[in-house]
């Protein structure tokens, strides 16, 4: 079983290595990318089934010092390429983040405090969850990438092709992702830490252009921030408790605060919470593949991945209370934001946003309903965001612009990729799918907490979330007469990929109570010492099912309730004369006038303007005080 | 007992549903001094339009409606059978959005102009209708809505604020107030009939048949604040609706010419001031 771990984080990086070297594309190239994906994908299922066949937790590796030096000279390699990219475009200040990080645990390092006879590697039921999404998620966006980028290529030809780093970057992405699960000593989870947060900065820059280069820079020195204060709860955990094995500090409860809120703040960051929502925000601007990759399978899942973690050390301590009151508010004010919306893809990016933030809030509270919420909360907004971007990208080539104003009336014009989308769409929020689930349960757990202030944020982020949700739909479904096919120019490896997430959307709505059982409460039973507690009745699961099925039988039930029942179909009314075609009308002076239907944005209510630096402000204020007040020991 | 109850509710729902919109055209009519049409005129009208052929932009719409009218009755027989109720709620959520996406396929300003404000209204009393829910959880320790029935105190002394919230939310939901819902046929607003212009003859029959039902299914819920497992709880439920009715229809006659913009925030202040305190008040109480 050792051996799989190491071939998990170790292969990878050995395909980002082979794909970097392959400058031309072609079928070689393709094929070689498919196979890497199939082999990891498939070591990744067959290191879950053994590992739940095997049923225990296990650990490995207690003797590593030369890979400790490796792992130290790696770092400066990586501080080097920062201090490069930093210097060759002006921005000075990431040098100075990284340097006091990388320079922090260098000083550890050396003085050999570090030095302990720990299980470096750790696997149980968390992180056999964290190998579906990022395995399995991970592996499809690459397939997805490969069709997509061509397509990309052609219609940005202004930007330089480095498709061969593209592939290779997102490879060296989900080797860190293993690293980071698989890992239990700090220091390893806080290289492959540093290693995501260099990845996506290259990613997000690969265009190039002016934008792509601040906004990647942002996406840095957030993510350095974050990485400072992973590395300052190192020290802390170093000097003070003397130890670096991060289930030892969670096992010690509620009686350290500091590292756990240093660490939990690198969460918040790397989880995009606000107030440092704007990288992943301005991410948008790479190619597809690298926002899915961003928003669903890797870097977001990271941090909610160590909230989630830290969540029994966060149970009722002021860390607990930075991560619920940051999560919550966040969840309230994205879903606002979205509204205001309609770029698909920011649409998309702010949901993403808003979600983590509940993610957070769940992990906060730190009891075990929370924490399964949170859990099942992470796996289905991984699978229905990854299904989310990737079609939205391939609308995109299809239809040239991914505007929701645009997609009116998509159903006719792409009607496979609608369907998908609106899979999507179903899972992201509707009853009796997928995350509407886990917020019930959250609902529950923060009533139950008596979280007051969460329950708020809860209650009027479930209003405005159904809001964009369904507006976006409603532009999906409206039907124009007369409207042409577009020519779809999907890929096969797209389909493919967007079928297959479409396929596990479906089966983790209809098997939940499965995947709940086998993995997220054995996990939750061993953190929190506890029987099992069911924390959705199966009597509701059932009654759920039920209305599944009825959805999708109601169209064969109409059909069948009609027959024979004759409607008159007509043409559209639209105050003036309808010109035919559902398109225009004749207006006053007797000309045809075009008609647009647009959707509610209410910029004065949700805007950006109006909401995003109050919330900044009040965000950022809540992390300070809560930070200032252990640091000054209050707790 | 329980498929008693929801059994009865599939039958007896559109009867008094219909009752209800009569009773109400002719209270309102009398608030203006006016004579108001005849109790029964609601069924005239239902039959009237099921004999009708029905005319339509396109196909879709058929089965999103009759999709709303099964998981507005799903909700019903599920809160009369005395299931979770924030499945209810949830299960009359999707019921609602398969209306909202009927009027989106029809692609026509009208409706679609409906299926925006309709959205928007949706946002506006979706908070108070969790809270609802939550506030039942919290008074009886369960989401089971045999369990609240049977509660020893009936949920209202724990509950008044979240009760008034909820009686607040009425007005929206049964289609009173702002001047400008979403299926508002007034002159002097843009919206003409918004959500059901491109409905007509037999489909539009449908959406009112839901519509009854779900105005049953409301009130009932608004019944479940006042019972408690006895039958004087039951008198007390009946006489309780019928006085909040009335104070909804009489607060749609003061308050003819409320807009939007107006109803979304009054909505969302109401929830969290009314809401939330009862809220924290229950908190304090159970800690």
């Amino acid at each position: 079983m050792l051996g799989t771990v190491i071939f998990l984080i170790i292969f990878p990086f050995v395909c980002a290595g082979v794909l970097a070297l392959m400058r031309k594309s072609g079928p070689y190239r393709k094929c070689t990318l498919f196979v890497f994906c199939a082999v990891i994908a498939a070591v990744d299922i067959y290191f879950i089934v053994n590992s739940l066949v095997f049923d225990e937790t296990q650990e490995y590796l207690l003797e590593t010092h030369l890979l400790d030096n490796v792992m130290l000279f790696l770092e400066w390699a990586l501080f080097v390429l920062i201090a490069y990219f930093s210097i060759r475009y002006k921005k000075y200040y990431c040098i100075l983040l990284s340097l006091l990080q990388t320079g922090l645990i260098t000083y550890l390092e050396l003085t050999g405090q570090t030095e302990s006879h720990i299980a470096h590697l750790y696997v149980d039921k968390l992180t056999l969850v964290m190998c579906l999404v990022v395995g399995l998620i991970g592996c499809l966006i690459c397939v997805y990438a490969m069709g997509y980028m061509k397509d990309f290529k052609a219609h940005h030809s202004e930007f330089r092709d480095r498709r061969s780093f593209f592939f290779s970057m997102l490879f060296l992405f989900m080797g860190a992702m293993f690293g980071l699960i698989f890992s239990n000593n700090m220091i390893w989870m806080y290289f492959f830490w540093e290693i995501t947060s260099v990845c996506s900065f290259l990613l997000i820059g690969y265009n190039q252009s002016r934008e792509a280069v601040d906004n990647s820079f942002r996406a840095l020195w957030m993510n350095l921030l974050g990485g400072l204060g992973f590395a300052v709860a190192i020290y802390y955990c170093v000097t003070q408790l003397g130890m670096v094995n991060l289930q030892q500090l969670i096992d010690m409860g509620s009686a350290v605060v500091f590292p756990v809120i240093f660490l939990a703040f690198a969460g918040l960051t790397k989880s995009a919470q606000l107030p440092f929502s704007g990288w992943l925000l301005g991410a948008m601007v790479a190619p597809t593949p690298t926002s899915a990759l961003l928003h669903s399978a890797t870097m977001v899942k990271a941090g909610v991945y160590l909230l989630i973690r830290l969540a029994p050390a966060m149970c009722d301590t002021l860390a607990g209370l930075m991560v619920t009151t940051v999560g919550g508010f966040t969840f309230f004010i994205a879903s606002m934001l979205a509204i205001s919306q309609s770029d698909g893809k920011k649409v998309l990016a702010y949901s993403t946003v808003s979600n983590l933030g509940l993610i957070a809030a769940c992990a906060g509270v730190g009891r075990y309903e929370a924490v399964w919420a949170g859990i099942l909360l992470m796996m289905f907004h991984a699978v229905s965001k990854s299904l989310m971007f990737l079609t939205v990208g391939a609308v995109e080539n299809s239809l040239g612009s991914r505007n929701i104003e645009d997609m009116h009336g998509l159903i006719v014009k792409l009607p496979s990729l609608t369907a998908i989308l609106v899979i999507g769409i179903a899972g992201m929020f509707l009853a009796p799918f997928g995350m509407l689930i886990s917020k019930w349960a959250a609902l529950k757990a923060y009533v139950d907490t008596q979280s007051i202030l969460l329950v708020i944020f809860l209650i009027f982020g479930s209003a405005t979330t159904l809001f964009y949700w369904t507006k976006w739909l409603g532009s999906l479904v409206s039907v124009h007469h007369h409207s042409e096919r577009l020519e779809n120019i999907t890929k096969g490896s797209e389909w493919f990929a967007l079928i297959s997430l479409s396929v596990m959307m479906v089966a983790l709505c209809l098997t939940f109570p499965v995947v709940s059982s086998y993995l997220i409460e054995p996990f939750l039973q061993e953190l929190f010492h506890t029987e099992a507690v069911s924390v959705i009745s199966s009597g509701n699961v059932l009654i759920m099912l039920m209305m599944i099925f009825m959805i999708v039988l109601l169209p064969v039930l109409v059909h069948f309730l009609t027959l024979g029942k004759k409607n008159k179909i007509v043409i559209s009314y639209m105050g003036g004369a309808n010109t035919g075609d559902d398109r225009s009308f004749v207006n006053s002076t007797g000309d045809a006038k075009r008609m647009y239907l647009a959707n509610w944005y209410m910029e004065s209510w949700f805007g950006e303007k109006k909401l995003w630096k109050p919330s900044i402000v009040l965000s950022a204020a809540a992390i300070i005080i809560l930070l200032v007040m252990v640091i000054g020991g209050v707790a | 007992m329980s498929w008693i109850l929801a059994i009865g509710f599939l039958v007896l729902a559109p009867l008094l549903g219909g009752l209800l919109e009569g009773a109400d055209r002719v209270l309102c009519a009398r608030m203006q001094g006016r004579q108001g049409p005849p109790l029964l005129q609601p069924f005239y009208d239902m039959f009237k339009l099921i004999q009708k052929q029905s005319v339509v932009v396109n196909n879709v719409q058929d089965v999103l409606v009759c999709g709303f009218l099964i998981f507005v009755v799903f909700a019903g027989l599920l809160f009369f059978w005395g299931g979770d109720i924030l499945l209810v709620f949830f299960a009359l959520t999707l019921a609602e959005i398969f209306f909202i996406m009927s009027s989106c396929s029809a692609n026509s300003p009208y409706s679609s102009m409906g299926a925006q404000r309709e959205l928007l209204q949706n946002m506006a009393y979706e908070p108070m209708i969790l809270l609802t829910a939550i506030g039942f959880y919290l008074a009886a320790n369960t989401f089971n809505v045999n369990e609240i029935a049977v509660a020893s105190v009936p949920a209202i002394v724990y509950l008044p604020g979240i009760f008034i919230g909820y009686v607040f939310i009425l007005v929206i939901k049964f289609r009173k107030s702002p001047f400008d819902l979403s299926t508002s046929h007034h002159a002097h607003q843009e919206m003409v009939r918004g959500l059901t212009t491109e409905l007509s003859g037999n489909v539009l029959a449908i959406v009112s048949l839901a519509e009854w039902y779900e105005n049953i299914l409301l009130i009932s819920i608004l019944g479940l604040f006042f019972l408690n497992g006895t039958l004087w709880s039951v008198l007390a439920a009946v006489l309780g609706c019928g006085i909040a009715y009335f104070v909804v229809v009489l607060a749609d006659n003061v308050f003819p010419r409320v807009k939007w913009d107006a109803m979304i925030k009054s909505t969302w202040i109401v929830t969290l001031v009314a809401g939330g305190i009862n809220l924290m008040i229950m908190e304090l109480l159970t800690r």
